[in-house]
């Protein structure tokens, strides 16, 4: 029986719409965790037991906290909308399979209590739980989670992870193999658990755009952009830039497909994606190009998240009617 | 050329399957029933009335006068005794000053329903005299007089006649049987207000899940070159005037504005049907066409109830319900309205009751906004959905005007889309009537 039944009337009274669509938040978040789904299995193939206990850990410790944080509160429970499972695999995602597992129970404490519900719960976060957990860790432990070499571990041969073997070695051609391995990554180790099968990714994000879960513009412009930057101002100079290579490496297209489209944390209004993903974009190359980090869409993303409110205001659509350029 | 759509359209079950092919039935009030017929049944002030309790009345007889310059005539939909003159309940939840008739139940017709034969010389005032007298209001749920919206500032500069066909309401199929079943009316009205507005042209717009209509009407016009049929995509909320006219014209109406200003009249293809019935035969609106749908009704269809009746009357006469309603609506199930209960008239801007059994009828909790942007990517006027309705419930209703709230036609796409399913057109609703009474 709902509630709003009026005990005056013989019917159920409620306003209008009288039908509703099926899609619901749960619906979008279980969406969300399919896409991930393939990049999940990938990733504890490579990385194994290992890699696996540091997802679960995540994962686990974030529904945790939530529902902790709300029995606490005295909140209703809102674990079964699968948000704080998404932040898991996400924290877990931009993670080197070496830490410690106790730094994924702090990240997820961070994630959930201090940036979610301390902030209102679902919807009312400002930056995206996932990333500011991971800038978290890397301005708290850097050591642990810089360690990419996951084979460092089991027989001593460091390696770097691709992006910054590519930063590093900037006249590199990358050859057919190197594209292979990257997109596929079967088998490879070196990056973080969610960075090693990129085309699965892409799938998932592709997945997204069918299902109508996320739009277009924030990823085909923030990819796009960083494509732009990277070409122009090239490793090597003016116009020497890879991206074709380049932006399939690191946490490019995972950020640009499952973090910068955040509903929270990003902007309502169509020209306002265009403007996120263009800024997003352009910090990344920025922080790629000449910052201190080999990747940069962590930080990149985290700020064009503080801007939201301001891109929102500044945005809005044209309201139908509405004389061009003046008021009403 | 431009596909025919508007910005932020919306897909949705239709669900027309259960009455598009039921014919229009006739039901007539007996004798001894109460007809109920509130003054005020349109947009504008209320009718005056003409009659006194006791006096007599007969089929189309006049029995409230329009007072002030937007306002429509009413007329008894029967013969009988008015027994009252009293505030009722309407279909909207508001006690209206409503007059009371008992049906004779012998149907005898005023001597003053007498049609016109020669409509070729029918001058634009005469025409628009008939119309005021019969009452006529838009059939397509606003209400607004006919005869003032005939009457632009410059009937020469009227460039478009677009009849609205659409039905893009899901459930809605009393507009297609009116196409289906009315073509001779719908032709003559159409060539008689070509005749009046010279220099207009006539569209007529059918939403393309009733092809049996676009094709009907290609068909029927194909032979004059002033009127065009349109096939739309069938998308939601295509019958709403303003999208209707960026879908066909390509052109916005101004905020604040009439479709005149930009030398449209949209006028809904069942107000067509009726111009004609009043020239030539001479009938005021004392019919309604009703769709009667849902899973509660045991034979779902289109019927023809005379205005007055109870809602009660009409659902018993239509065959009743086959299982408990728990929600009836009137309108519609994007538009309508909830009700109380069934002792409430047809009216003239009623267009279909629908009943839902348990099963379909209820509607998830309300959960945390989480900011997805679907009300914004769905809203047809380009509003900001959730803001407005933030800044509703926070009472903040100056800047409730200022992100142009009144500008909301209500089609509730924002609220169907909602995967958290807030009650976004209730609290912009409640905003606009805060608004209005300010």
């Amino acid at each position: 029986m709902p509630q709003n039944k009026n005990p005056a009337s013989n019917y159920l009274i409620t306003s209008k719409p009288h039908m509703r669509s099926n899609i619901t938040t749960q619906r979008l978040m279980l969406d969300v965790i399919i896409a991930l789904l393939p990049a999940l299995l990938v990733a504890i193939i490579n990385f194994g037991a290992r890699g696996t206990a540091v997802i679960a850990v995540s994962v686990i410790s974030c529904v945790f906290f939530e529902w902790a944080y709300q029995k606490i509160m005295k909140k209703p429970v809102t674990i079964n909308d699968f948000s704080a499972v998404i932040t898991g695999i996400l924290i877990a995602f931009g993670i080197p399979a070496t830490v410690p597992l106790w730094t994924m129970v702090v990240a997820a404490f961070f994630a959930i209590v201090i940036v979610k519900q301390l902030f209102g719960g679902i919807g009312q976060n400002f930056v995206n739980p996932a990333l500011a957990a991971r800038a978290f860790l890397l301005a708290a432990y850097p050591a642990l989670v810089t360690m990419y070499d996951f084979g460092l571990a089991y027989d001593a041969i460091a390696a770097p992870t691709p992006l910054v073997q590519f930063a590093e070695a900037p006249l590199y051609t990358p050859g057919f193999a190197d594209m292979w391995n990257i997109l596929w990554g079967f088998g490879q180790t070196r990056g973080a658990i969610g960075e090693v099968a990129t085309i699965l990714i892409i799938a998932g994000g592709a997945y997204l755009l069918i299902r109508k879960v996320i739009n277009w513009r924030i990823p085909v412009f923030f990819i796009g952009s960083t494509a732009i930057m990277l070409l122009i101002f090239g490793r090597h100079g003016f116009m020497t830039g890879q991206p074709h290579y380049e932006i399939f490496l690191g946490a490019l297209m995972l950020s640009a497909f499952f973090m910068a489209t955040d509903y929270s944390t990003s902007p309502m209004t169509a020209l306002g994606q265009v403007v996120f993903g263009i800024g997003c974009g352009v910090i990344t190359a920025i922080i790629r190009l000449w910052g201190g980090f080999p990747e940069g869409v962590t930080y990149a993303i985290l700020l064009m998240n503080l801007l939201v409110p301001l891109i929102d205001k500044l945005t809005k659509p044209r309201v139908y009617g509405a004389i061009k350029g003046g008021k009403t | 050329m431009k596909p025919f759509t508007f910005k932020n359209r919306l897909h949705i079950e239709k669900h027309k399957g259960d009455t598009e092919d039921m014919r229009i039935q006739p039901i007539s009030p007996m004798e001894g029933d109460l007809l109920t017929y509130p003054l005020q049944q349109h947009v504008g002030a209320p009718a005056n009335p003409l009659v006194k309790k006791g006096d007599r009345v007969l089929l189309g007889e006049k029995i409230a006068e329009a007072m002030g310059r937007i306002s429509a005539n009413i007329h008894s939909g029967v013969s009988g005794t008015v027994m009252d003159i009293k505030p009722m309940l309407a279909p909207h939840g508001q006690f209206i000053e409503s007059i009371i008739i008992e049906s004779d139940g012998k149907m005898e017709e005023h001597p003053s329903v007498r049609g016109i034969e020669d409509t070729y010389h029918l001058t634009r005032e005469h025409f628009l005299h008939i119309i005021k007298e019969a009452g006529l209001v838009g059939l397509g749920g606003a209400g607004f007089p006919t005869h003032i919206k005939l009457s632009p500032h410059d009937p020469d500069k009227i460039e478009y006649i677009l009849v609205n066909g659409a039905e893009c309401e899901p459930y809605h199929t009393h507009d297609h049987r009116v196409m289906l079943e009315k073509p001779g009316n719908i032709r003559e009205s159409m060539e008689l207000l070509l005749r009046l507005f010279p220099f207009a042209r006539g569209i007529m717009a059918i939403e393309t899940n009733k092809m049996e209509s676009v094709m009907l009407y290609k068909k029927l016009f194909a032979s004059n070159d002033r009127i065009e049929v349109i096939g739309l995509p069938p998308t939601y909320p295509q019958g709403s005037e303003k999208q209707l006219i960026e879908t066909c014209i390509k052109q916005q109406v101004p905020m604040g504005g009439l479709p005149s200003d930009i030398g449209v009249i949209v006028l809904n293809v069942s107000t067509v049907a009726a111009i004609d019935a009043i020239i030539r035969r001479g009938r005021p609106i004392t019919r309604r066409i009703m769709t009667l749908s849902g899973d509660a009704f045991a034979n779902p269809g289109n019927y023809e109830a005379v205005l007055g009746m109870s809602y009660k009357d009409l659902v018993e006469r239509a065959g009743g319900f086959k299982l408990r309603p728990y929600k009836i609506m009137s309108g519609g199930a994007m538009m309508g309205w909830a009700l109380y209960n069934l002792d409430i008239p047809i009216i003239k801007t009623d267009s279909m009751i629908l009943a839902f059994s348990e099963k379909i009828a209820n509607i998830q909790p309300e959960q945390p906004c989480i900011r997805c942007a679907k009300c914004v990517e769905f809203c047809p006027m380009g509003l900001l959905p959730y803001e407005i309705n933030t800044l509703a419930l926070e009472d903040n209703l100056e800047g409730f005007k200022k992100l142009h709230g009144m500008a909301c036609v209500e089609c509730g796409s924002c609220s169907y889309i909602c995967p958290s399913k807030r009650h976004l057109m209730q609290s912009i609703l409640m905003g606009k009537t805060k608004i209005r009474r300010m």
